[in-house]
């Protein structure tokens, strides 16, 4: 599919790769991101992936639009070929349920299932990254297995611990710092996902790839990177 | 011993935090800019007192800020006219002032327009996290101790003795900004703008909108004319990258403007503020009145080069 530009104001393009949560759409992105980094196009200020698109942000005084808008659809003509994902599987272990997953209960009735059942299926999957936002270093995770699609809460809460895994739809998270969500709180991890004094702050970039391990509370105490 | 004891936080009041231009290359980790949200009266600020114009200053909202000096420096207000007095007498704004140790900076009450800026020779010393000392209060990380400012908060100066020449550096009266209680922001159709009923988006620029004491740094939420979407299209989208000035529309049909605190968002944007226009939205008081009016590109380019050309001849002009 050609890629579709939009304007955002006069200092951002939305370059729309695709539709939908799809690890192939994604992975273009990935590449786009890659290209623009490399590139170093006179004026751009920076490029924030999502899922099937690449705000491209610059400075409308250092690159006129309309040419900054060709070059970039210039760039996005590249084969299909992923990129290798290059990091290790992470894993990342979590505590579910109880005071750590408020919502896990609740999880599992929705879908007729057992807790234990809920974990399983939580923890035997390979997720991709597809995207950081909301907030710093929240990783949108997928695919959720489809017998855990989940709506989101239907009244958001405004407090949500730090290291809270959740579900909604067909995506996991991970909330690495307090802050209002409106996701199926299912357990904490006690990794640091965050941590702005870090030459690489976020644990996560997009593309690499993560598995859920359950583990104790009392392991999660004693758990140290 | 560069760093000296240069300022006292009394009272923060409503929200005052430490804020530069902003944390830039960070948006692929979710990290947003942050920064002034009137980013114009910040920079004019720094430069009258001396400063490299991205340098850390105080952001004060509203009303109950009060602080005293620890030492002589050179201290400019810009941004909203707040009524700042030094040691209760009025303060003109957009000047370069000397103070001495002890005395009391206070704002009396809003007159018009919503953030002040204290800017003061040599800056405030606090650690770039991220490449900037704006403070990310809702990560709590950098500026002041990764938060708003707090009674008995002590901030450093660097240097503010060596600033002190600056005094009697004032603004011109035409490059100041006019601020007012109702305002006209001049906007760009939106990513998503194709996504409204046609008689949504005609209303949107028709109708005057009211900003709603729910607004804060995260954005301006306004309360007017309900927008709805076409028949059969989605109010929410699959995620993607935003930025300081786009108008997003969530299900309740109230646009919200956002601010320089958010990366990513899900809601459609029927339009988008222009650069040029951005710190204004800083300026977006409770109770003030919304209008939109289109522009296009080339419009948009040509007044925020303007912009740029009055922070150039400030820079120019003030500069030793």
């Amino acid at each position: 599919m050609p890629p579709v530009i939009r304007h955002l104001g006069d200092r951002g393009l939305l370059v729309a790769l695709g539709t939908g949560i799809d690890p192939a759409v994604n992975r273009r992105v990935q590449r786009l991101h890659q290209i623009l980094a490399r590139e170093k196009l006179a004026g751009v200020v920076e490029t924030v992936p999502a899922y099937a698109s690449l705000l491209v942000v610059y400075d409308p005084l250092q690159a006129a639009p309309q040419a900054l808008k060709r070059q970039i659809a210039g760039l996005c003509d590249f084969d299909d070929a992923a990129p290798r994902e290059t990091r290790d599987v992470l894993e990342i272990p979590v505590v579910y349920g109880g005071e750590y997953g408020p919502d896990l209960d609740a999880v599992a009735a929705y879908h007729g299932l057992s807790n234990e059942e809920v974990i399983r299926l939580h923890s035997d999957t390979v997720y991709r990254v597809y995207m950081i936002g909301f907030t710093p270093g929240y990783p949108y995770m997928g695919e959720l297995p489809e017998a855990l699609e989940t709506p989101r809460r239907e009244t958001p809460r405004t407090h949500i611990p730090k290291g809270s895994v959740a579900i909604a739809q067909r995506q996991t998270g991970i909330y690495p710092v307090v802050s209002p969500g409106g996701w199926q709180i299912i357990g904490r991890t006690p990794v640091e996902l965050f941590d702005p004094q870090q030459e690489n702050p976020s644990l996560l970039v997009m593309g690499d790839q993560v598995r859920f391990r359950a583990v104790t509370a009392e392991e999660a105490h004693q758990w140290r990177p | 011993m560069a760093a000296v004891e240069l300022l006292d936080i009394m009272t923060p009041g409503i929200l005052a935090t430490v804020q530069d231009t902003g944390r830039r290359g960070f948006g692929q980790i979710g990290v947003a800019p942050s920064g002034a949200a009137d980013s114009y009266s910040c920079r004019l600020g720094n430069l009258l007192v001396g400063n490299l114009e991205d340098a850390a200053a105080i952001e004060v909202t509203l009303m109950g800020f009060q602080a005293r000096f620890g030492c002589d420096a050179v201290a400019a207000v810009t941004g909203a006219d707040l009524q700042p007095t030094l040691n209760d007498r009025p303060l003109p704004m957009w000047t370069a002032h000397q103070v001495k140790a002890g005395d009391v900076l206070a704002f009396k009450t809003p007159v018009c327009g919503c953030r002040a800026y204290l800017a003061v020779g040599g800056g405030f010393s606090v650690p770039a996290v991220m490449g900037s000392r704006s403070t990310n209060v809702g990560a709590g990380f950098g500026g002041h101790a990764g938060r708003a400012l707090q009674p008995g908060d002590t901030l450093s100066g660097r240097h503010p003795a060596q600033y002190l020449h600056c005094r009697g550096r004032t603004i011109p009266d035409a490059l100041r900004p006019v601020h007012t209680s109702t305002w006209v922001l001049r906007v760009m159709a939106g990513p998503q703008a194709e996504q409204f009923a046609p008689s949504s988006y005609a209303r949107f620029f028709e109708a005057a909108y009211t900003v709603s004491e729910k607004s804060d740094r995260t954005g301006v939420r306004l309360e007017g004319p309900v927008l709805a979407t076409q028949p059969g299209a989605p109010d929410s989208i699959l995620s993607e990258g935003i930025l300081g000035g786009a108008i997003q529309v969530p299900g309740d049909g109230q646009p919200i403007i956002l601010l320089n605190e958010t990366v990513t968002g899900g809601y459609c944007k029927i339009a988008a503020v222009i650069a040029a226009d951005l710190p204004l939205l800083g300026q977006l008081a409770p109770g003030d009145t919304v209008r939109f009016q289109e522009t296009d590109m080339a419009t948009a380019v040509d007044l925020l080069r303007r912009v740029e050309a009055a922070v150039a001849w400030v820079r120019a002009n003030l500069a030793d």
